[in-house]
């Protein structure tokens, strides 16, 4: 890593942390504007009991728009719903939303779905904004050109009653991806290589700035899902400077400025993009040539190997990781030392804020048409919102999914953390198209997870053990010109 | 509302070992369908405190008797990452926590803990070793982190730690909870949202 600290100009993080600067606080930190604020059912209703406790009033309601996706039943969304907790929390969001005038998009709007789905494709997150959400997940948004925080809940409570909160600044690291993708390398893959490289906490404190060829390449869908990630890589927020491609997918999108105001808003968007030049903390570049299909082997997202390399072993890992590698070697049950390709798996989730959007479906709808599920593999694919599962089935992907076995599901965050019904039993093995594989996540105390590409997944699903996408398909290039 | 001035936290530690201990680990999810944070103590650490097939007590440390109200938790590096769930500080701090001593902190639970009045504290490696020896040879020992002199305590055994200064200085002069703050900047919020081009309220 070198560290070049003499750049004139600036990057975008100073730029739009600059200009919602609110004040310096008596303690140092800085009371931050907070322009677009995302709500779910999870994180939220206790923001508003502490409002109401605390006889606290929303100011900028209009700031504020609602979703539900954490506990929504995927299979049937008939109401009251089986969980009568689930269906309180529900309930709880829609008075709120009432109580304190705030838009909600509920379940049958056309418009429901996963937070970090539904936000880019309304057209509510757009470049320079600061964005804040109760969800570690919220760096998604930072695919615009937006700067984006996951909160806690009495941070959602201070977005509510003041649309302000108190945040220290971060540093700025510069990750660029240069040169050519190979075959059946998405970016799914590009962002588990990266945090495998940096590992889990190498971000803290750092805003991650990604850049570079194959981000230039990309399309917003795929910049979304690796600005997904940063958090699993310590870094609580991730972007890509705004450009061509990021205006041409805002254009026309329901809260997207229209007529004279688009171009007024473009001409600004493109001033907020890092200078050349600009000034970083810390710089990282990365080869594209050198990243392979990638799959985790442990209980974190950073315990990552190439498709085609061995589960690692106590004795080779260095001093300090070594316990780490044995607790997960332990927990994930793989043999150590051997290949992971082979690994049987018994289910298989395409879905998550990570990996569920209509691109995404349309990767994999193109491989797994006329092929068949493996038996005794239960596969789900999950639409990220009621757009994406409307465009899905206008084209025909729902059709081609049954036929190849896998079950045909309803918007929702699902087994990416399993708050809903759709979880592991016991210690199923789940090849994960999701951003976590801790121990416990998909909704079984024993329940393991490999994360991957949503084309990794159906090639499991398909082979009924981990498996490399490129021999199980004739695989064509993709992110790249 | 005037809130506590934390200067130091005492009572007994208790430590839970290893590296990269998220929240999913600290309350697994499946705990978090609820509407208020009330009950949620008895759910920290769930999965490592119970069998998960007959869900029998497994006598985990944060269970015994010795470690009986401990207030102190040691952890490994990177404590707190992963999701942004607050029901992890809060079943932290409901089951009785109020300090955390780790190698190192993820950004927002450290955030999140901070606004909680819960000090996050860091201690290099090898200290943190020696507190842990010392908290084996005496589990009911009583240890103190003293956000003044900026040391943590267990037993005999004293070692230096750190902390965000901007942390430090909220939790020692009782403005951990920044919604007082916030309130008092709203009529510059209010200046400055005039000027944001996005998201206008439409008359």
């Amino acid at each position: 890593m070198d560290t070049p600290r003499a750049g004139q100009g600036q990057n975008l993080f100073q730029k739009v942390w600059k200009a919602h600067t609110v004040r310096t606080l008596p303690n140092g930190q800085v009371q931050l504007f907070i322009g677009l604020h995302l709500i779910h059912e999870v994180t939220s209703p206790q923001a508003f009991g502490m409002l109401r406790d605390l006889g606290l009033k929303v100011p900028y309601p209009h700031r504020t728009f609602a979703t539900v996706d954490h506990i929504v039943p995927t299979d049937t969304r008939a109401e009251p719903f089986r969980d009568e907790l689930a269906q309180g929390m529900i309930d709880a969001l829609r008075t709120a939303c009432k109580e304190f005038g705030i838009a909600f998009f509920d379940l049958h709007s056309g418009r429901q779905g996963i937070v970090h789905v539904i936000g880019p494709e309304l057209g509510l997150t757009q470049p320079g904004q600061t964005i804040a959400c109760g969800d570690s997940h919220t760096s998604t948004h930072g695919a615009f050109g937006a700067i984006a925080f996951g909160i806690g809940t009495s941070q959602v409570r201070d977005v509510l009653a003041t649309q302000t909160m108190a945040l220290d600044p971060l540093k700025v690291r510069r990750i660029e991806v240069n040169g050519k993708l190979g075959l059946g390398v998405y970016a799914k893959d590009v962002i588990l290589h990266i945090i495998r490289k940096l590992g889990v906490k190498g971000g803290t404190g750092y805003a991650y700035e990604f850049a570079g060829s194959v981000f230039d390449a990309f399309s917003m869908e795929e910049r979304m899902t690796v600005c997904n990630m940063s958090i699993e890589g310590g870094a609580r927020v991730g972007y890509v400077n705004p450009d061509a491609t990021t205006f041409a997918y805002l254009k026309g999108r329901p809260y997207a400025p229209q007529g004279a105001e688009w171009d007024a808003a473009v001409a600004r968007w493109k001033a907020l993009a890092s200078d050349p030049g600009a000034a970083y903390d810390d710089v990282v570049k990365i080869d594209a040539a050198e990243i392979r299909p990638t799959v985790t082997w442990g209980i974190n997202p950073g315990q990552a190997i190439f498709v085609d390399e061995n589960v690692p072993t106590v004795e080779g890992a260095p001093a300090e990781q070594k316990a780490g590698v044995a607790e997960a070697l332990e927990y994930m049950k793989l043999p150590a030392g051997a290949p992971i390709k082979g690994a049987k798996v018994d289910v298989c989730f395409i879905g998550s804020c990570t990996n569920s959007r209509i691109s995404d479906l349309r990767e994999v709808a193109k491989y797994v048409k006329g092929r068949r599920v493996a038996a005794g593999v239960k596969a789900l694919v999950v639409p990220g919102s009621e757009q994406i599962r409307d465009q899905a089935v206008k084209e025909g992907l729902d059709k081609i999914y049954r036929e190849a076995g896998f079950e045909w599901r309803d918007a929702g965050c699902s087994m990416c953390l399993a708050m809903n019904p759709d979880k592991l039993a016991g210690d199923q093995l789940c090849a994960s198209s999701s951003n976590r594989n801790f121990k416990g996540r998909q909704g079984s105390p024993t329940g393991r997870t490999i994360l991957m590409s949503p084309l990794m997944v159906a090639a499991a699903a398909l082979t009924g053990q981990v498996s490399d996408c490129r021999e199980v398909f004739e695989v064509e290039a993709v992110g790249t010109d | 509302m005037p809130l506590p001035k934390i200067k130091h936290v005492a009572g007994r530690a208790v430590c839970v070992p290893g590296d990269d201990i998220d929240t999913d680990r600290i309350i697994p999810a499946r705990f978090m369908k609820c509407v208020t944070f009330d009950g949620l103590g008895q759910y920290a650490f769930y999965d490592v405190r119970f069998d998960p097939d007959s869900g029998k007590p497994l006598n985990h440390p944060l269970d015994r008797l010795e470690h009986k109200n401990a207030a102190i938790l040691i952890s490994g590096n990177n404590f707190g990452c992963g999701s942004s769930r607050e029901h992890a500080p809060q079943a932290l701090q409901k089951f009785g926590i109020r300090a955390v001593v780790a190698g190192s902190f993820a950004e927002i639970f450290f955030g999140n803990c901070t606004t909680l009045g819960i000090p996050c504290v860091s201690v290099a490696d090898a200290d943190r070793e020696k507190l842990v020896q010392q908290l084996s040879a005496n589990p009911a020992a009583d240890a103190c982190v003293d956000l003044e002199a900026l040391k943590v305590r267990v037993g005999e055994c004293s070692v230096p730690c750190t902390i965000k200064e901007g942390a430090r200085k909220a939790l020692l002069e009782g403005q951990w909870d920044a919604i007082g703050l916030l309130l008092e900047g709203a009529a510059q919020a209010g200046q400055l949202e005039a000027e944001l081009h996005y998201l206008v309220k439409r008359a």
